[in-house]
């Protein structure tokens, strides 16, 4: 046993920051940003926290899978850009819900949503949960150097959420971790013990591009043919592919290299920019609402970013 | 050989005539990024059957071609 995606659910701030927008506080231009990344604007929270808009986006998966909030066995979430170490970010969306099950959060960044995914498997697999609540959320302008033009330019902030019923949907996972802090980094505030010595880090996010890159284009393309390929799949049978939206060019090289029908993966980057944890949730969503998924599509959800991790999976609608 | 292949590489990625790449050509020269770099050098890795890793310092096409025959002749 494992489960079915019953219901899905999104949501984004208001505030919309176009790339003119952000032309106005950093060296940058709209043709730059367009050509060099494909983000044409993304949403920016002005008083949520990303808990809040963890809550707004799984009272919508609720309300979409028609599964009564008491009925939650479990709910797990994951941010980078959670306001708090302590409580999770789990703890304050069930703390919103008003609800009294288990709650916790999980680290593995922009590809944390399949990871929340393969644990809530484990849950199914036990017979321990029947409804289970997963959500990614990001307030990823909090961790921004707003004064570095070459990141503050990628991200944006929303949450995705997904309720979880028992079933057969969830079919194969692929998950590589290749640990260090070299080429994606997000420092915690160093603290202020008089007696740890090395020099504090700015809190913001520290990216590689080139070697986010490459490990981005060889996890996509590696884990998406090796699901197909144990399962007896060919680029035919799937429907639709989920990508997280870090940078249209990473998507576009991907596709070019998997040589797949481009028509099949979902791109929604131009209007949200990169959200990490919650991006595949929240083009999942998409694909939900405007009626795209039928029962029995195949769909690939294919993640990765710090950790360095990557993880991609096989659902069955 | 490896210059001839990494300039029709290149000449197909910036759409211009193949004559055009000459060793000392600057990749900025050429309108390409550092993204655009990195997807020649995972094409470069394919092609060749090495793993180049990334290196920032590379400016000009002779560079790259000098890295890769470095490998190449390792093997």
């Amino acid at each position: 046993m494992s489960f079915n995606i019953a219901g899905t659910g999104m949501y984004v701030p208001e505030k919309v920051i176009t790339n003119d927008d952000l032309a106005q506080i950093v060296d940058t231009n709209d043709e730059w940003i367009r050509k060099r990344v494909g983000i044409h604007e993304r949403h920016i929270s002005v008083d949520e926290t990303a808990a809040q808009m963890g809550f707004q986006a799984a009272q919508r998966a609720l309300d979409n899978a028609g599964v009564d909030k008491n009925e939650l066995d479990l709910i797990l979430a994951a941010t980078v850009s959670g306001e708090t170490v302590s409580p999770s970010t789990a703890c304050m969306i069930q703390h919103y819900l008003g609800v009294d099950c288990m709650a916790y959060d999980i680290n593995a960044a922009c590809s944390a949503f399949i990871f929340l995914l393969e644990t809530a498997a484990g849950y199914f697999a036990r017979g321990k949960a029947k409804k289970v609540l997963v959500v990614g959320t990001e307030r990823m302008s909090r961790i921004l150097d707003w004064d570095d033009r070459s990141t503050c330019v990628i991200f944006g902030d929303g949450a995705g959420a997904a309720v979880l019923t028992p079933g057969e949907g969830y079919q194969d996972s692929v998950f590589r971790v290749a640990g260090g802090d070299d080429v994606i980094n997000i420092p915690q505030f160093i603290g202020k013990s008089p007696w740890f010595t090395p020099e504090p880090i700015k809190p913001y996010i520290h990216m590689e591009g080139q070697e986010t890159f490459k490990f981005a284009v060889n996890s996509i393309t590696s884990d998406i043919t090796k699901i197909m390929e144990r399962n007896g799949l060919t680029p035919e049978d799937i429907d639709h592919v989920v990508l997280h939206q870090a940078n249209r060019r990473i998507i576009d090289f991907a596709i070019s290299r998997l040589k797949m029908d481009a028509e099949k993966f979902h791109v929604n980057i131009q209007h949200y920019g990169n959200t990490s944890s919650a991006s595949v949730p929240i083009a999942l969503d998409e694909l939900n609402r405007q009626g795209r998924l039928k029962k029995g599509d195949r769909i690939i959800l294919s993640a990765f970013g710090g950790g360095l991790a990557s993880a991609s999976c096989l659902i069955q609608w | 050989m490896v210059f001839e292949k990494v300039a029709e590489m290149l000449a197909e990625k910036v759409d211009c005539d193949v004559s055009e790449i000459q060793a000392e050509t600057k990749f900025a020269d050429l309108g390409i990024d550092s993204l655009d770099i990195t997807e020649m050098v995972m094409n470069v890795e394919d092609e060749f059957g090495i793993e180049l890793g990334m290196d920032a310092s590379l400016e000009t096409v002779g560079a790259l071609v000098e890295k890769i025959e470095s490998i190449v002749d390792k093997k």
